[in-house]
């Protein structure tokens, strides 16, 4: 229980700390600002991700083979 | 011999880290983060390059705890999984490496001097160097583990000499880094761990949840290669 308390508490700061924080937003610095204007940031993501969920399935099939393996013992 | 289910055979926590993984490409990607010159958007590699670096240190020590159980029982089945993760945490501070490589030539470099000169001051970054020594000692460790015929005094060398690797670990990456001057962030403090300045908030909202994603992959990696060692073993007694 207290476990737990202890974890809320520390949700409820991360929470707290997001509204708090004043930063300075200098507009000289230079963003992705294009890409993300015109909507191409979506590609990067969709080809990250699909690297992602391929490397998982991969080992998803790797776990599943083991798993096998261990139950013809 | 009767397989108890641990931790190993369990599938929620290998369904959070995809979940979590996702939403850190996800988010962090996609959310604001604070304009900083040099920087600017490569802040973004703290969800990936820190992580590596992260995971590396919590899969290393599982390694030495494992090794220090394999001392205190003589059970073989902790020195496979001290080796195991070792392993993992190997390959976890390559990646680090590498992908720091990649970070520091567009941010470190300057462009108005020759390639030469930049990489002078580069070369002798401590961080760098520190960073390199601890993956030398536990390259060191693999070398010293499979270079020894006998199971049982492989097992008990290779456990006493992790438990050294681990000492040189922290030292070789946080404490010598800081005693010298650094172009690397976090010279001072805790980076990225420190809750009142040096990380921004809505930087935390990502960075934490990929430091769980990334350590529960490696952790996963290292289980299935724990599980495929065990199986042959048995093989091995049969």
């Amino acid at each position: 229980m207290r476990k737990i308390k202890f974890f809320l508490l520390a949700i409820l700061i991360c929470g707290v700390n997001l509204f708090a924080a004043a930063q300075t937003d200098p507009a000289d610095v230079k963003m992705a600002d294009t890409m993300r204007s015109n909507g191409k940031i979506y590609v990067v993501i969709a080809v990250i991700l699909t690297i992602l969920i391929g490397l998982v399935l991969y080992i998803v099939r790797l776990d599943k083979k083991i798993s096998r393996l261990e139950k013809e013992k | 011999m009767a397989e108890q289910k641990n931790y190993m055979y369990k599938s929620w926590w290998k369904i959070t880290c995809v979940v979590l993984l996702v939403y850190t490409v996800v988010a962090g990607l996609l959310l604001d983060v604070p304009r900083l010159p040099a920087l600017q958007e490569t802040i973004r590699n703290l969800y990936f390059h820190v992580c590596m670096w992260m995971a590396m240190m919590i899969v290393f020590t599982v390694s030495v705890v494992n090794s220090i159980y394999y001392l205190r029982t003589f059970k073989l089945k902790y020195d496979i999984a001290a080796r195991q993760y070792a392993a993992v945490g190997i390959v976890l501070g390559i990646l680090g490496y590498s992908t720091g490589i990649i970070w520091m030539s567009y941010t470190w470099a300057d462009a108005n001097n020759p390639a030469s000169a930049s990489f002078s001051a580069i070369a002798r970054e401590p961080k760098l160097i520190g960073a390199a020594i601890a993956l030398l000692v536990y390259f060191a460790y693999m070398i010293l583990r499979d270079s020894i015929q006998d199971i049982d005094k492989k097992a008990r060398i290779s456990a006493v000499y992790n438990i050294f690797a681990f000492a040189m670990l922290f030292p070789s990456i946080w404490i010598m880094p800081r005693i010298l001057p650094s172009l690397h962030p976090g010279q001072e403090g805790n980076p990225a761990l420190n809750v009142k300045e040096d990380i921004d908030s809505s930087m935390r909202m990502v960075f934490y949840p990929a430091v769980i994603g990334w350590t529960l992959l490696s952790v996963w990696i290292a289980t299935l290669k724990i599980r495929l060692t065990l199986l042959k073993e048995k093989k091995m007694i049969a």
